[in-house]
């Protein structure tokens, strides 16, 4: 009984650190597509920033500057579809395509270019990366019932990036809902015309949208590479960013659901992973694919109207064209 | 006959809060305002008065900074300025209510009325001193709204108090409003006079675009006159009268006179039986309309665009179903409950030529000969099973092209570059040669060149010969009068009366269509 | 989605494509010269193993047999305004169809019987799998675009159940089915040549190509030709005229999809009949994607998607020579071609329609003057 109670927060513990990318690229998503900008592209960036993130790392042996240039190369890529769907008007669904398919190559090319590997970086040393922080008194609390055991286990001992993304949820709810800035934003992805009409600039809205999406794009990408693994792998963001948007979809883009949805999908991985191979009664052995597979279905299912209604905001994917 | 650019009369010692000088305005080939001058004096209401197309909300949105004028002089209070966007408008004290709101439907009232104009970063606070301002302003003018209610929640009417809030807010010190009474009921209508009135008190402007005669004569001070992207007449409102501003408004033009023998109906083909339409947000769109159509006989529709007739097409056409009634087609009764789509519609022999052609008539992308076929392609009609022959098509709308007249009589050229006229003739082409026993019309003559018109006409009176029934529905009030042969006026989404070709003259009929006159002027009209 | 703004048809069609294909290598060459390699030294040998070494032309064939398909999916859909992004899921539960009658039925029943099956097996599941989001999006408003995306996935997911499960090879390790029989391959081209004489290298280039040509005729016919495509595509340009015309939208759109779907599915039959005659995970690697690309270079129109196809078909094979070639250059560089082609000719597409518009008119314009002078 204590060891499956142990196996669950290690599965808690687990589910939080899958969780983190997830619930960055969600948060950029809602930004984004609050201000009524499509973005498929929050795999794209990931990808790219985590492959800046290990190769700036690699190369002047610190995280923090691989951090720092992830974060910029993902608000590039942001500007970039900025000035696809914004300024000249073009599709967004494509451009967001197109910058995923982009990334996927440009990784790998400079990666062999950069470092000759394949496509990897060289494997990070330990302070080459994000190190786990464990809380004061962890130790000694940890023999604690329950309590001191969550506090070991499950809370204490993530890199600073895990927190970061729990704190991004907090300011993305506090930015959408107590700034001026979220109060335009929201406008502008329901009804850009009612912002339009009082003075204010829709394009300079969506694009701030858009740099932010990109930092917290960075975030996560910097967080695959530096902190969860210890390198870029080609590919290694293997549908997170799909999964991030079916979270910020199932979460009705808004923060606390995404991040609920995010915790939901990371916890069907962490489950998975450690179901390989098991045996379970009556179905044998556990279908890790179809576990897998859920955070998909249950998008498909919440999308067709089945399960409450998900609402867009009402102005998204329209290039905003003062009307005649 | 008024002159274009004549001075407001006995108000030139008042100082002017808007003075426009020849102000120019072309969208591709559209040349929306044409040397229009307007004077509006401070303190005053000022009316606007025009049909659909006549440039009014071109000249507001103007004003408000959505387009840049291509040439002429702007003044507010005097002072020249030119107005670049909408952050120059309200900083100059000008302020908007559009005609289709631009509210964001799921904010708060107080979420509106801040947007753009917060004032803090916080919301918080923002919201805090917003309050304050507005129970001020809600007092002083009588617009009290809930300021926490959601706004797709409130009643139209409120939603527009919200608007008006929001540009006091901002500062207006003009107020605009664009086409405002709509989608308010009477009662509605009433208290947003009551607002304008108290507006005025207080030292604002107003400036009412409309095209409902009555509101100009029940609330304006002035009123000025736009027709065809021209300002035409200037008038203090109670120097001038209904008739006078419908003539005005409408316009004479060249009368074509069709050779129109007197018709012989025959049997019924349409019976429309208390037809009602609610629109989605609730309000009545049609009300208990009824009246019969016979075979052989055109009857007009009069109404000035928005008093239901579009949606009376619509519902008779089967694209939209009626809420409660219906109409009976050669023994078949349609209604909410047995409803019937434009397909099924086409095989009892309904043809319709819609009001929006570019919306609806023709695929503009499409070619000519595949336009001609739009509603007509399915596997059941002329042609042999799932193929569509080019070659057969070609030959049809060539044909068509012939007996109609359309030019170029080339069937692969694209719907959307005909010229308007050769368009509404290729819609039809269609729509007749399916020799249909009811045909619906809208605005069969709308961008039309003269030439076109006198063909279409002549169309119109041969099929009704050959013993077509015809509803057309028009804003030009001559068409209607020399096509029908009995007239029918909508407003406000009722049949108000009817009138009889011979009994028909403008002056009865304007004063119908303004919603003013009553029943006892038509004699068994309406049946 | 790309409205020609002032442009003339003729630069719409042949003129832009061109320019954001250019556009694409002029960055992609930018790319190379920065990695340390000659970008023109690049394109040589990227054009010469895409159709100069023995047996690259067939190659670079069979490539454009997968484009072909994918991107006649998304051009038909693309003609009722939908965008169907699940073409690689489509493909993937294809090969499933195709799969699974060839293991039902290959010691049963003759290849003439037995590929027909298959190739419609191929088609039917994918039709299912793009009728449903098709069905979402016309009776429930679900974003086909998130739908689609969605089922690729949930298709990826289905497909490594299936074949590291139920449908593995007995006594096998990898998640794949077993080798069919030889009654369920669809013949090289190049056997077939060998057999009357003539003279061709060896490659994967199979039947499935002549089944895709096929299938662009069967398209042109479908949507300019049949009452169905006027439906189709009335919808597309304006969903009020086609209710107007009495056009069931909601079965259009459903129907568009289906079709749409049985397109990508059969791009199946390249993979799984003709080169590896089993099926295995991730055939697609990527090509329904590229059927975006090749729809949206070749502007929805089957001549386009051949020629388009062509040119991926180039690229991939030219990227299989650069990777062999260049130590620092991989297939990956292939993806950021595609990439930047996407970007250029959907994203960024209206960058250039408006300078080329204006340097059109400025061109055309001195001709009229010219003619207007002489009356």
């Amino acid at each position: 009984m204590a060891d499956l109670w142990l196996q669950f927060l290690l599965t808690l513990d687990a589910t939080c650190r899958v969780a983190t990318p997830l619930i960055l690229c969600a948060m950029a998503g809602i930004f984004s597509e609050k201000s009524g900008v499509i973005d498929i592209s929050l795999e794209g960036k990931m990808l790219m920033s985590a492959f800046a993130a290990a190769a700036v790392a690699s190369l002047t042996s610190s995280a923090l500057a691989g951090l720092v240039v992830a974060i910029g190369i993902s608000v590039l890529l942001g500007l970039l579809h900025g000035l696809a769907s914004v300024t000249l008007r073009g599709n967004q669904v494509i451009s967001g395509l197109a910058i995923n398919i982009l990334a996927s190559g440009l990784t790998v090319t400079v990666g062999i270019a950069v470092f000759q590997q394949g496509g990897q970086t060289p494997n990070l040393a330990r302070d080459e990366r994000f190190r786990p922080i464990e809380l004061p008194l962890a130790e000694q609390i940890g023999h604690i019932p329950v309590v001191g055991t969550i506090y070991k286990e499950v809370i204490s001992g993530h890199n600073i990036l895990v927190w970061t993304a729990f704190a991004a949820v907090i300011v993305t709810a506090i930015v959408l809902t107590q700034t001026r800035f979220g109060l335009r934003l929201r406008a502008v992805g329901e009804k850009p015309e009612a912002l339009d009409s009082a003075g204010v600039s829709v394009a300079k809205t969506r694009y701030l949208a858009l740099i932010i999406a990109g930092v917290l794009c960075g975030i996560a990408g910097a967080y695959l590479s530096t902190a969860h693994g210890s390198g870029f792998v080609r590919e290694m963001t293997a549908g997170k960013g799909y999964i991030a948007l079916a979270a910020m979809i199932f979460g009705k883009w808004q923060p606390r659901g995404a991040l609920l949805a995010c915790l939901l999908f990371g916890f069907l991985e962490a489950v998975a992973s450690r179901l390989q191979g098991v045996q379970l009664p009556l179905i044998g052995e556990a279908p890790v694919d179809l576990i897998l597979a859920l955070p998909y279905l249950l998008t498909v299912i919440l999308l067709a109207g089945f399960v409450g209604k998900a609402m867009p905001p009402r102005a998204i994917g329209e290039p905003y064209i003062k009307e005649r | 006959m008024a002159q274009p650019n004549e001075k407001p009369s006995g108000g030139t010692s008042l100082p002017l809060a808007i003075d426009l000088l020849n102000i120019n305005k072309r969208f591709g080939d559209v040349h929306a305002n044409k040397d229009v001058s307007l004077q509006v004096a401070s303190g005053r209401i000022h009316g606007i008065i025009g049909e659909n197309g006549a440039g009014k909300s071109t000249l507001v949105s103007i004003l408000y900074g959505f387009y840049t004028a291509d040439s002429g002089s702007i003044k507010i209070n005097g002072v020249s300025t030119p107005i670049l966007n909408s952050a120059d408008a309200i900083a100059k004290g000008i302020g908007m209510v559009h005609q289709h709101f631009m509210l964001v439907p799921n904010f708060t009232v107080l979420e509106n009325v801040m947007l753009g104009h917060e004032g803090n970063l916080r919301i918080d606070v923002a919201a805090q001193h917003t309050r304050q301002t507005l129970e001020k302003l809600s007092a002083d003018f009588g617009l009290a709204v809930d300021l926490d209610m959601i706004v797709e929640d409130l009643p139209v009417g409120l939603q527009q108090r919200v608007e008006i809030l929001k540009a006091l807010f901002r500062g207006a010190e003009i107020l605009i409003l664009d086409e405002p009474t709509g989608v308010l009921t009477p009662q509605e209508t009433e208290q947003l006079f009551d607002i304008l009135r108290a507006l005025r008190e207080q030292g604002v402007t107003v400036l009412l675009i409309t095209h409902k005669l009555k509101e100009i004569m029940a609330i304006t001070d002035d009123v000025s006159v736009m027709r065809a992207g021209q300002m035409v007449a200037h008038r203090k409102t109670s120097e001038t009268s209904p008739p006078e501003l419908a003539e005005l408004m409408v316009g004479r033009k060249v009368l074509l006179e069709v050779d129109h023998s007197p018709a012989s109906p025959g049997k019924d083909v349409l019976v429309v039986e208390d037809l009602c339409l609610d629109s989605p947000g609730g309000a009545a769109a049609l009300k208990d309309i009824s009246f019969t159509l016979r075979a052989g006989e055109i009857v007009g529709i009069a109404g000035v665009s928005g008093n239901g007739q579009s949606e009376l097409l619509d519902v008779l056409s089967g694209i939209t179903p009626p809420t409660r009634g219906g109409f009976y087609l050669d023994g078949r009764y349609i209604s909410g409950k047995t409803p019937a789509n434009p397909a099924t519609l086409r095989d009892l022999g309904v043809a319709h030529v819609p009001e929006d052609r570019h919306k609806r008539g023709i695929v503009l992308p499409f070619s000519a000969a595949e336009s001609i076929i739009l509603g007509y392609s399915a596997a059941s009609d002329e042609g042999e099973g799932w193929w569509l022959s080019p070659e057969t098509l070609d030959t049809h709308c060539t044909r068509l092209m012939q007996d109609f007249d359309i030019r170029p009589p080339n069937p692969k050229l694209a719907s959307g570059n005909f010229s308007g006229g050769n368009q509404q003739k290729i819609v039809l082409a269609r729509e007749i040669s399916a020799q249909p026993r009811l045909l619906l019309v809208g605005q069969p003559t709308r961008g039309v060149d003269i030439g076109a018109i006198e063909f279409i006409h002549k169309q119109l009176i041969a099929l009704r010969n050959a013993g077509c029934a015809i509803l057309v529905v028009s804003v030009e009030l001559d068409e209607i009068m020399s096509l029908s042969d009995r007239i029918l006026v909508m407003n406000n989404g009722q049949m108000v009366g009817g009138l009889a070709r011979d009994e028909a003259d403008e002056r009865r009929l304007g004063l119908m269509m303004a919603g003013i006159g009553a029943d006892e002027q038509g004699t068994g009209a309406s049946r | 989605m790309s409205s020609p703004h002032d442009l003339p048809r003729w630069a719409d069609i042949g003129l832009i494509p061109l320019i954001n294909l250019l556009a694409a290598l002029v960055v992609s060459g930018i790319v190379v010269a920065i990695i340390g390699e000659n970008p023109i030294e690049a394109m040589m040998v990227m054009i010469k193993g895409a159709f100069v070494y023995k047996g690259s032309l067939g190659y670079t064939l069979y490539y454009a047999t997968n484009f072909i398909f994918t991107g006649l999916a998304v051009a038909v859909a693309f003609h009722a305004m939908l965008f169907n992004i699940g073409g690689e899921g489509q493909a993937y539960l294809g090969g499933l169809g195709a799969g699974l009658v060839c293991l039902m039925f290959d010691s049963a029943l003759p290849a003439i019987v037995l590929l027909p099956l298959a190739i419609m097996a191929a088609a039917g599941f994918g039709a299912i799998w793009g009728a449903v989001p098709g069905y979402l999006q016309a009776k429930r408003g679900s974003h086909i675009v998130i739908t689609t995306i969605m089922f690729n996935f949930l298709a990826a997911s289905i497909m490594v159940w299936l074949l590291a499960g139920a449908l593995k090879a007995p006594g096998q390790m990898s998640p794949e089915t077993r080798v069919f029989s030889d009654n369920a391959a669809l013949p090289f081209i190049h056997e077939i040549a060998n057999a009357i004489g003539w003279e061709m290298a060896r490659s994967p280039l199979n039947l499935s190509f002549v089944v895709a040509l096929l299938a662009c005729v069967g398209v042109w016919v479908l949507i300019w030709r049949s009452r169905l495509g006027y439906a189709i595509r009335a919808t597309g340009h304006s969903a009020d005229a086609a209710e107007y015309a009495g056009i069931p939208v909601s079965r259009v759109v459903i129907i568009a999809m289906a079709i749409s779907g049985g397109l990508a599915g059969m791009m199946a039959i390249n993979e799984i009949l003709g080169v590896q005659h089993r099926t295995i995970l991730n055939f697609t690697s990527g090509y329904g994607f590229t059927g975006i690309a090749v729809a949206l270079m070749g502007r929805n129109h089957p001549v386009g998607i051949i020629l388009a196809s062509l040119l991926f078909g180039a690229l991939y094979q030219g990227g299989a020579e650069l990777d062999f070639e260049f130590s620092t250059i991989t297939r990956e560089m292939v993806l950021l071609i595609q990439g930047l082609i996407i970007l250029f000719s959907g994203g960024l597409a209206y960058m250039f329609n408006a300078p080329l518009a204006r340097l059109l008119a400025m061109m055309l314009k001195g001709n009229r003057q010219t003619e207007a002078r002489h009356g």
